[in-house]
This record gives structure tokens, sequence and C-alpha cells, in this order.
């Protein structure tokens, strides 16, 4: 039986992913999730009891390197793209009060 | 000269023996992009003034010989996803309406070392979520064969681009098929190359373990080409693989005489449209004449790819996604009340609906309490389905599938039910999971006249022997035709 995704789930679902939905749009989006999950509770029908979860195809090995910095003033540029930026910084809505 | 009848190696052999200029080539480029754009809406950024300054600048390299590559002064489109600096990179989100990259992907730089020249911007479902290209912010782009359906997705956009001669090469993106569906939609050439090959540095994320840039062309040889190109080895990029036979136009000749090919059964049971499965049928027929070998087999997993697929991809998403909160670029909300306020406000108005339910469903996969159940047991299933294959790929050279279940749907229908659009991707998303490179290489028509393509894919590394296959199957099949000579309303 695949999880019954109800109100109070669909509300730590938009906390974890950051959205704010009308009312409208967290029904239709509970009935969406809902039928995904029944969907994919289909996995259940395999035996995984041994199998060892593949995250990568190709080993976990780490790239390592040398701790160099490579880069050189990028100020300007890190800056250019943001929305609001003060002496050199991103400018974001006061957050402590 | 027919330039449109060029593929990109004939138009880029044609400019080193001085019969058409580079700027020829461009110019005959946006002639089309003029004529056609209003119709198919392939692109959302094109830069016609850059590309005449750049074409002249690639000409005076090929004569003194800065560029001697295959493809130098070849009109080349770029998916929206892949950074150009200075070129505003939207991934077709609101989010990124005024994203202007700082630097280029490393993709671009190695096609500018190459000597293309780059056209413009392609258009793609928002940030690859979308087998339509129908959920881009920017609009929807047209099948060029039939103006009534969707070119495919998510690089709706660099296929159709390619399918309407709007371009000569194009670079799309594939995390469940994104390149090979809409390709096989488009009747033209693409390739999804083994995880780890091309560099991902500079394309925008949607899920790491499965994205992969790679080519769409007018035939195999113009894909292989761009693909040498593109590939190599990036410290940039940590997933990037450090391989040595990128050679991949060498050795391409040859005959199928003894290749084995397989085919898995569960792909042609049900859901798959007879039409489709008979053009697949007929391209397994060419083959088998040719000396191959193709055999039916067996893969068990086939149900469960699908479900493993969206829950691994949503979760990567989710997290990648999290970066777009209107802090350092991109939209930011207008009316907020405090930080937090102000992340919700600016991702719920900067997101379109698909990729909500996309970050929503791997918020929740992820979420403490259902981490267990839903994201490791599609790792695990993962498992299961990479075993599979090693097993098939232990008998067979290359494994033949349909690249899509049925051709174009009409505009409009396909968004109405996410789950039975996801289901579409049946034939494509293991590719990704298992990291295997795949070509989709056009093998038909079914009787609306819209393209059927066939897959050819190959165990990780093996690039070469289904460019082999798919360079013999091309020339056995033939001539196929343009969007213009077999569309109905191009």
């Amino acid at each position: 039986m695949a999880k019954i995704i109800d109100d109070e789930t669909m509300e730590n679902v938009c906390i974890l992913a950051k959205l704010s939905l009308s009312e409208e749009e967290k029904e239709k989006a509970k009935a969406d999730m809902q039928k995904m999950l029944d969907y994919v509770e289909k996995l259940d029908e395999l035996d995984t009891e041994n199998v060892e979860p593949l995250s990568h195809i190709f080993g976990d090995t780490n790239v390592f390197r040398e701790d160099v910095v490579t880069n050189g003033d990028d100020k300007e540029a890190m800056l250019a793209n943001a929305p609001k930026a003060k002496e050199w910084q991103y400018q974001v809505p006061k957050t402590i009060g | 000269m027919d330039l449109e009848k060029l593929t990109a190696l004939q138009l880029a052999e044609k400019i080193k023996q001085h019969q058409i200029s580079v700027l020829d080539g461009v110019k005959h480029v946006f002639e089309q992009i003029e004529k056609k754009e209003p119709k198919i809406h392939a692109y959302l950024d094109t830069y016609k003034k850059e590309a005449y300054a750049r074409a002249k600048q690639v000409q005076k390299g090929i004569e003194d010989g800065t560029y001697t590559g295959p493809l130098a002064g070849v009109p080349i489109a770029i998916k929206d996803n892949i950074c150009i600096k200075g070129k505003t990179t939207t991934c077709a989100s609101k989010i990124l309406e005024n994203f202007v990259p700082q630097y280029n992907a490393e993709v671009i730089d190695r096609l500018e070392r190459a000597g293309l020249v780059i056209i413009g911007k392609t258009n793609m479902d928002e940030f690859a979520m979308g087998s339509t290209t129908e959920t881009s912010a920017y609009g929807v782009t047209r099948n060029p064969w039939d103006t009534e359906h969707v070119p495919g997705g998510s690089s709706g956009g660099s296929c159709a681009a390619v399918a309407a001669g709007e371009t000569y090469l194009a670079l799309g993106s594939d995390t469940g098929g994104s390149i090979r569906q809409p390709s096989s939609f488009c009747g033209v050439t693409g390739i999804k190359p083994t995880y780890g090959t091309v560099s991902r540095y500079g394309l925008v994320a949607y899920a790491s373990s499965l994205d992969q840039i790679g080519p769409v062309g007018k035939d195999v040889a113009d894909c292989a080409a761009l693909l040498e190109i593109i590939a190599g080895h990036d410290t940039k990029d940590s997933t990037s693989i450090e391989r040595q036979d990128l050679n991949f136009t060498k050795d391409m000749e040859g005959k199928l005489m003894g290749m084995k090919f397989g085919v898995p059964k569960e792909y042609l049971a049900e859901g798959l449209n007879p039409e489709v499965k008979a053009a697949f049928m007929d391209a397994l027929k060419i083959l088998s004449q040719q000396g191959a070998i193709v055999e039916f087999f067996s893969m068990k997993t086939t149900e469960y790819m699908i479900p493993a697929y969206y829950i691994i991809a949503s979760a990567e998403a989710s997290s990648n996604l999290e970066r777009f909160d209107g802090v350092k670029y991109g939209y930011r909300a207008k009316e907020y009340e405090g930080l937090h306020d102000m992340y919700k406000k600016t991702r719920t108005e900067g997101f379109g609906e698909e990729v909500k339910r996309r970050i929503m469903l791997g918020s929740f996969v992820l979420s403490s309490g259902y981490y267990d159940a839903y994201y490791l047991k599609a790792l695990k299933t993962k498992a299961l389905i990479k075993q599979e294959f090693d097993r098939a790929f232990e008998k067979y050279d290359v494994l033949l599938a349909p690249a899509a279940p049925y051709t174009a749907p009409k505009l409009g229908e396909s968004l109405k039910d996410p789950l039975a659009m996801y289901l579409g991707d049946i034939y494509t998303v293991a590719v990704n999971l298992c990291g295997l490179p795949g070509i989709t290489v056009p093998c038909g028509m079914d009787s609306a006249g819209l393209p059927v393509g066939i897959q050819m894919i190959g165990d990780c590394f093996m690039e070469k022997k289904i460019l082999r296959a798919a360079k013999e199957y091309e020339t056995c099949r033939g001539t196929f035709p343009t969007a213009e000579e077999g569309g109905r309303k191009a």
C-alpha cells in the first residue's frame, strides 16, 4: 500500500521544496504525487533484500586535486547576475531580528 | 549550390576546398531561420551579427592553418541549458530569464577551438524536464514534419532546428532520452554518450548522475565528428572520465557480418504503436540481411525502469534546483516579507508546473522516513537493471529498441496526464541509469508521415560499436527524406 499523501505531508513537502502553493494548487499537487507514488510502488515487487544500492556507475572513488587557487579576482563576474548587490556583496532581506 | 542538401562534414569539406565560404554557410542558415522560425520556433535567441563576424574570423583561421578540424566553419546551435559567456542562458525557465553566464561551458570552448560558428540557443523543456518541449516558459517548438505536432523533448529545439535546416549541427543534453527521443520525432540523428565522456561543466544540472551533453545532426558521420570534438577529460567536472579511445570517426566503416544484436522482448510488448513496431522490425530485417545476428531476449527489469528513473531523477533535481533562491542569480520575486518568504515566492513564481512537480516528488522521496522506501529502493533497482544490462552485453554487441513507443504526439495532448507522458520514456531511461551510450537513427515513417527512429545501445565506452552499426544501417537504409521533402506542413 503506497503512502497516502495527506495535508500534513504536503505541507512538509512544500517546506522542504521551498514552494508556496495555493489551496487549489496544493490539491492538484497532492493528487499528482499520490498517482505517482501509487505507480512507483511497483518497485516493492522486487526483492532487493541483498542488493547494494548503486549510486555511481563507475565506482565511488573520490577525485582529488591540490588545494591551489587557480582563479583570479572574479568579484565583478560573481556579482554580475545578483538580483540585488551592495558594496560587493549579495543583498538579501534582513535575516536577524 | 544546394546548401541545404549538404551535411556538416560536406559543408566543411567544401569550405576547405574554397568552393563555399564560411560566411555563405552561416548566411544560408540565417536565411532558413528567418523563413522558418515564425512557424517552428526552435530558437530562444540567435546571434546573427556575432556569427557573421565569427564566420570571417574562422575563414581566416582556416586559411592560416589555425582551424584544421573536420567541422571548421560549420554553424551550430546550442541547447539553452549550456552556458555561453555573455549570452542569456534561461533553461527555458522564467527563473533564469535574465541569467547571463560569466564563463563558457567546457563544450563551448571545445567548439570554439575547433572553429565552429555558434548561431543561437535552442528551446527546450524547462530545465530539461519534459518530453515535448511544451514545458518551456517561452512557448512551444513545432515539429518541422508537421507543425501540429511536438518535436519531442527535452532537446526539442535542437532537433527541430536540425530537421528544419535551420542549422547543420546542434548540441542537446540527455538525462532520460532528451536527445534520442526528439531525434526520433524529428527524423534526425542524435547521440547520448557514455556517462563522463563529455564534460558537464557549464551544463545547468537537472540530474547530475544521468545528464550528458551530446550531438544532434543530419547523419551518423556528422554526429560522430561532433562527438569527437566535444568529448574529452576535463578536470572541472569530477565525473569526467579519462578515455583513450575518443577517435570516434575512425574505423566507422565496416560490415555487420557476425555482429550480434539483442532486442529486449519486453520492449515490443503492449503499448508500442503498431506502425512504430513495423518500422522497427523493418530495420531489424535490414540488419539481418547484412549478416548481423539479431536475437530477442528477455529484459525482466523493464517495468521497473521508469519508476526507478523518476525517483532518482526527481531526487537529484530537487537537490540541484535548490540553488535557485533569488540570491545569487536569476529571478527574484518583487514583493516578500523576510528571507524565507523571498525564497518561496521567488521559486513559486519562477518555476513552471512540471519543474515544481518533480521538485516536490524529489523532496518527498529524500525526506526523513521515506528515503529508504523510495530513494534507496530506486538505487537498488538501478543495481538490478545494471546487472541485467551487463548480462545482455556479455551476449550482444549492441542492443536495439525503438526510441519511443509512438511518433510525435499532437501539441497540447501530453501535459494533461504527466504519468502517461513519463511512460513514453520506457525505451530511453535505462540507458541513463546505467551510463550507457545510445544513438537514434531515422528508420521509417508512420502512415501520417511522421518519422520513426531506431535506437542502438552499447555497453559503456562502446560508442564505436554503435557508431559502426548505425553507420552501416544508415547506408543500407538509403537516403532518408528531410522534413521539407517528407513533411506535410513544413
